[in-house]
């Protein structure tokens, strides 16, 4: 498939997926009322809008970040949660509720950015020159499960059982009831941490060669893993600071879409980006329909997802293996 | 453009591995670097491509010191084929051979007609026309030693540096790419290889750098540096010297050096 139609037709279902989820909802909202005086108006507006923006942003970083991470560490398996961005961002956020007592937006925002660029930072200066992909991968489990069990330890020392109900809430992942305010502050990171990602694609296309041809051909891959760690800290980490942990996304749509660009690791960027903002804004979609009075939470349906779609990954890998 | 090595130093971690080499390599001349394992045949490479800093000495490309050299003008000057031949997407080959580009292209370009020419030539000097819509994984051991040779030579470089490209072919795959890395330094290129086998060397090369635990054992035209003393003291091992049909003369090893 050429790159041109790959990345219109991925448009292009973005865009429809994007009016899809202004309609979709408990209440259905047609086109019609979009542009007339009607009442329901204000549920696009103020309710829907915010919502699909963020949706479509924070699938953009994840399906950025997790086709960068694949290529820079030639491994179809990374994504933002194995290098400890996501767990590190919610152990920001779970802090500021049960340390700080706060849970106002900024302040959830401004401490799980804080965790999950300075967790970044901390991978770079752990797998720094290192000879091979696999320190990088350590580091990043490592700091994970320290996230992981840094939030568990939090969670166990909450002051009182909302503040838990709270971060249970928040950790599983949701773009429901999210304001422009949301908007305005993780519109600007992911920006530019999706930015920075779009400047790794020739060190990923030179990388497919191996870190000593990638050198021998000019690369400067201190550069290109500043980068990487940054782009994602920022993009990722906004995302998780206003959705909470959605996986799978960074793995799967990669995956996916990489027969489509002849394996190309620069090739798959810009469709990895809209690819990962059609499956977060159709999976946003379908949870608000599930049936009774809530939803299903966005974070648990990508994992129900993704669970499967990792074992037949899998597989797969073991017999192109055993063959 | 010369490449030169001066007092030559070189560390991996805290082990130094290189001592005190000297070297002045001609272009348009095959050079095969020979030692026995370990004796730091890599290494040497790698410093020469610019990949790693010696810790005393200098290599210069040209008079230049090469350290000077922004990175991509040396990738530019200097072509490197590294011992490890995993590719790690499976592309398709007229792609990989494209990557040999990415020193002259600027970020975000596509492929100009500069770059597509220089891509036909590789392909056509390496003959891999039938294997350009090939995926690397479908390619046979010698086919894709051709190609990864075809990714460097796309860039156009004035040094060609390959470690040990003989390795997992069979004889016939490797006389065919000794042939064609001879016919590159006809061109004027300058060849350097890390070889094992000694006979090949002998057939190849023009000149031989010999190691043994990171020292010059002997540099020189092939005739006296494969003969029989230097032979000893690099690996050794006794030879034969058998002459060819074409009056070459190679060194076949037939025992162990008895150490008295």
């Amino acid at each position: 498939m050429s790159r041109i139609a790959l990345n219109g037709g991925l448009a292009l279902l973005v865009a429809l997926l994007f009016a899809g989820s202004l309609m979709a909802g408990k209440f259905w909202v047609p086109p019609s009322a979009w542009f007339s005086p009607d009442p329901r108006w204000w549920i696009i507006a103020e309710l829907r809008l915010p919502r699909a923006i963020l949706g479509l942003a924070i699938g953009a970083a994840l399906g950025l970040s997790g086709a960068v991470l694949q290529g820079f560490l030639r491994n179809p398996l990374a994504d933002p949660a194995v290098v400890g961005v996501s767990s590190s961002a919610a152990l920001g956020a779970v802090a500021a509720i049960v340390l700080l007592g706060s849970s106002a937006p900024l302040v959830l925002f401004g401490c799980a950015m804080a965790a999950a660029c300075g967790s970044m930072l901390l991978l770079a200066g752990l797998a720094w020159r290192a000879e091979s992909a696999v320190a990088f991968i350590l580091a990043g489990t490592v700091l994970a499960s320290l996230g992981a069990a840094l939030t568990s330890f939090l969670i166990s020392i909450a002051p009182n059982p909302y503040a838990t109900a709270e971060i249970l809430d928040w950790i599983m992942g949701a773009l429901t009831d999210r304001s422009y305010a949301e908007v305005q502050l993780a519109l600007p990171f992911i920006a530019i941490g999706c930015g920075l990602l779009f400047l790794t694609g020739r060190a990923l296309d030179a990388l497919t060669l191996g870190e000593a041809a990638a050198r021998s051909m000019g690369l400067r891959l201190e550069r290109t893993q500043l980068l990487v760690v940054l782009g994602t800290g920022l993009a990722v980490g906004a995302s998780v600071a206003v959705t909470g942990i959605v996986g799978f996304v960074g793995l799967i749509v990669p995956h996916l879409l990489r027969p489509l660009t002849g394996a190309r690791p620069s090739a798959l960027l810009l469709p990895s980006a809209l690819g990962g903002a059609a499956l977060l804004l159709a999976a946003d979609s379908l949870v608000r329909l599930s049936p009774g009075p809530s939803e299903v939470r966005l974070g648990v349906a990508m994992a129900l997802l993704g669970t499967p779609f990792f074992f037949v990954l899998l597989l797969k890998l073991r017999r192109s293996t055993w063959n | 453009m010369e490449l030169s090595v001066s007092d030559l130093a070189v560390s991996l971690g805290k082990r130094r591995v290189l001592h005190g080499i000297d070297a002045v390599l001609r272009p348009g001349r095959v050079t095969a670097i020979l030692g026995p394992n370990g004796s730091g045949k890599s290494t040497l490479v790698r410093t020469l491509a610019g990949l790693l800093d010696p810790d005393t000495g200098q290599v210069k490309l040209g008079g230049k010191l090469l350290a000077r050299l922004e990175p991509r003008e040396r990738a530019r000057r200097i072509g490197y084929l590294p011992q490890e031949a995993t590719v790690h997407w499976d592309l398709r080959v007229a792609d990989l051979v494209a990557l040999g580009r990415l020193p002259h292209r600027a970020p975000f370009a596509g492929l100009s007609a500069e770059d597509l020419a220089a891509i036909d030539t590789a392909i056509e000097t390496t003959a891999i026309g039938p294997l350009a819509d090939r995926l690397v994984t479908q390619l046979s051991g010698g086919e894709r030693a051709r190609v990864l040779l075809a990714r460097v030579l796309a860039g156009q470089p004035q040094w060609l540096l390959a470690d040990e490209p003989l390795a997992s072919l069979d004889p016939v795959h490797q006389l065919d790419l000794l042939d064609r890395l001879r016919g590159l330094a006809a061109t004027g290129m300058g060849v350097v290889i890390v070889l094992h086998d000694l006979v090949q060397a002998a057939r190849a090369a023009d000149d031989v750098l010999l190691l043994r635990d990171g020292r010059t054992v002997a540099f020189g035209p092939a005739e006296t540096a494969l003969a029989h003393q230097p032979l000893r003291d690099a690996f050794g091992v006794e030879v034969m010297v058998i002459g060819d049909d074409q009056g070459r003369l190679l060194p076949v090893p037939i025992g162990r050096t008895k150490t008295a």
